[in-house]
């Protein structure tokens, strides 16, 4: 916005940067360019992301129709496909002579759809919940907040192990299942945010000119917490490949065929002494997806935070 | 009352208030998993299998006190639990079902569950004693040299430490260590040995978040104005940091030692089912694959004391670790 034009008229101030209160978009694409590390991440994330999105167009082929004839290949092998034509595999093939690469790219839609939409839904949730506990207090804090307390006392993964062993994997209640166990999260931030900012002067100052509640709420307290919000979304992304990865190789979560990173692992465990990349190459890819989910977060927060922001726009 | 003598009342009163809030969750969580489990078919069928004879099935279900009213089998269930007995498994009760009743003790659950918790109390305390003993100094040597690399590197190691997929990380332990140069077993119980590699692939997040939990509150601490003082007297920094700020910095620190402790209950789940280590993770799994609802029951019921007890002793810590929350 502002900031951004500021900078380029001034290009050497930072005080410049720090009186103005927002940053733009050219700062902080500046700043990303200034970290190699988690400029990495972002890339890697945007490829993974269009993978997941475009996998239909992007896989090199279908992630489903098994070549018992071209089983565990090691990766870089050169093959005769079931329609004559010569087949390459980058990560080799699956003990049914399925694609690795191709499996891994369906895979991240799985694993992405499953974290991205339980994020969605529980941050949503959670957040309002929370906005609404911290600003009323009473009664809604009351039981906004022991139903927050229950669910942190018991880890969310059994939780989610015993609901789904009761209920059954997929995609649609493994979304279910962890939107309702980490919804908590979200409440625990912006219930602490709003109860510091419900008596902040600016709010005062909007309750003065007469704004409603929801005004005050949404138009006031809501839009700060946003950064701090987004950061624990970030984290929880990653949280939650990993939550599914892990149900479903354990085989609770999402159900085969259905091509997903733990699925491909656990899998792969089976051929694991001689078909190494059935679940190298799987696990490669969700510890690079939630390490750099991890770095990015932690990216963000501290360039989202005012006191800490001018070492990365330096 | 005992507490109230000891401590500042306010801090007895916190901790009775949590031990009741601790009890009526464990109610709470068992209750849901009775009428869960309940949802999930007829237990009677899953003994006798689908060959099954009407009659045989609603022998068993009346033997099993399946055809009372819903609300006489959870007072029964709720009366189990205060006196810890939840039932019989289905898979003892099925090589039992020929030669009647002479060994029905030996097929509670609740006891087929404790006897696997010293195996798991083992792995998860060696865990988190490797965590701790790596993590710490990782984190004080990082919070004593802000922004240097050696700092940033820590940084992203402990970020790719909570990044790993612990039973992926296991499997690939297995495939170098076990595998390709045959240093440790693969899988088992018994020895030293058998617990290096599972305490491994479960020691790295915790070791992640200890060492940035560790810095960061031990550089909010540095940032004091005492240490500042001490420095000014001449007295190292190394020597203030790990002398003073650490111990005051001790009660994020333990609060994230606790928060990890109940993270590697829950990894125990997948790890032992991977090693076979004869713990309540690999039982839990067990049970739930082949359906054995009371065993279920009883696995659950002892994971989420644990993790109950674990919270219990950190609230405990911290009046240890805050000496304004003792008695004066």
């Amino acid at each position: 916005m502002s900031g951004a034009n500021q900078i380029e008229d001034a290009p050497s101030t930072v005080d410049d940067t720090e009186r103005d209160d927002g940053i733009g978009i050219r700062d902080i694409v500046g700043a990303l360019f200034r970290d190699l590390l988690v400029l990495t991440a972002v890339i890697y994330l945007f490829v993974l992301f269009f993978c997941a999105v475009f996998a239909n167009f992007v896989a090199p082929y279908d992630p489903l129709i098994p070549n018992i004839f071209a089983n565990r290949l090691p990766p870089f092998s050169v093959t005769a496909g079931l329609d004559g034509t010569e087949q390459f595999h980058l990560l080799g093939t699956d003990a049914l002579g399925r694609d690795v690469l191709s499996r891994l790219m369906y895979g991240a839609r799985a694993s992405l759809f499953v974290a991205a939409v339980s994020v969605l839904i529980s941050g949503t949730l959670g957040t309002l919940l929370g906005l609404l506990a911290g600003y009323y207090g009473g009664r809604v804090e009351t039981i906004v907040m022991r139903a927050v307390d229950a669910f942190m006392a018991v880890p969310s993964l059994l939780i989610a192990l015993f609901v789904l062993f009761i209920i059954g994997g997929g995609l649609v209640n493994m979304v279910i299942i962890f939107a309702l166990v980490r919804w908590v999260v979200y409440a625990r931030l912006a219930r602490g945010i709003t109860l510091s900012l419900r008596e902040s002067s600016f709010v005062e100052a909007a309750r003065a000119i007469g704004a409603s509640n929801a005004r005050i709420m949404f138009r006031h307290i809501l839009p700060n917490m946003m950064s701090p919000i987004l950061v624990l979304a970030t984290l929880e992304v990653a949280l939650l490949v990993l939550a599914e990865a892990g149900l479903s190789f354990l085989g609770f979560g999402l159900l085969p065929p259905e091509p997903s990173w733990g699925l491909m692992i656990a899998r792969g465990r089976e051929y694991m002494r001689e078909a190494w990349w059935m679940i190298t190459f799987p696990g490669l890819a969700i510890f690079l997806t939630t390490l750099s989910l991890n770095l990015v977060a932690n990216w963000l927060r501290t360039i989202m935070d005012p006191v800490q922001r001018w070492r990365w726009l330096m | 009352m005992g507490a109230g003598m000891k401590f500042n009342p306010a801090f007895g009163r916190f901790l009775s208030r949590r031990l009741i809030s601790s009890l009526v969750l464990l109610v709470i969580v068992m209750s849901m998993v009775f009428f869960a489990n309940r949802q999930i078919g007829d237990p009677a069928r899953m003994v006798l299998g689908n060959g099954a004879s009407e009659e045989a099935v609603l022998t068993l279900r009346q033997q099993m006190g399946l055809e009372d009213p819903m609300l006489e089998q959870y007072g029964r269930f709720l009366a189990g639990l205060a006196t810890g007995d939840l039932g019989q498994t289905f898979r003892f009760g099925m090589s039992n079902s020929m030669g009647q009743g002479s060994e029905v003790d030996a097929n509670k659950t609740l006891p087929i569950a404790m006897e696997r918790l010293p195996a798991t109390l083992f792995l998860t305390g060696a865990t988190i004693l490797f965590s701790v003993l790596v993590a710490l100094p990782m984190g004080v040597y990082a919070a004593a040299r802000p922004r240097s690399h050696t700092d940033r590197m820590i940084s992203v190691l402990s970020l790719a430490g909570v990044s790993i997929v612990e039973y992926w990380f296991a499997l690939i332990l297995v495939l170098v260590f076990a595998v390709q140069f045959a240093w440790l077993p693969t899988s088992g119980y018994g020895s030293f040995a058998h617990v290096i590699l599972p305490a491994l692939a479960l020691s790295l997040r915790p070791i992640g978040r200890i060492t940035q939990i560790t810095r960061s509150s031990l550089l909010d601490e540095l940032a004091k104005p005492y240490v500042r003082a001490a420095k000014g007297r001449g007295i190292p920094v190394r020597r203030v940091a790990i002398i003073h700020a650490l111990k005051n910095a001790a009660i994020p620190i333990v609060t994230t030692i606790g928060d990890e402790t109940i993270n590697v209950i829950t990894g125990v789940i997948i790890i032992e089912t991977i090693f076979g280590w004869p713990g309540i993770g690999a039982l839990t799994v067990d049970a739930l694959s082949i359906r054995d609802v009371p065993l279920v029951e009883a696995t659950v019921f002892v994971l989420v004391i644990m993790v109950l007890v674990i919270n219990l002793m950190v609230d405990l810590a911290y009046a240890f670790l805050n000496p304004r929350l003792r008695i004066r």
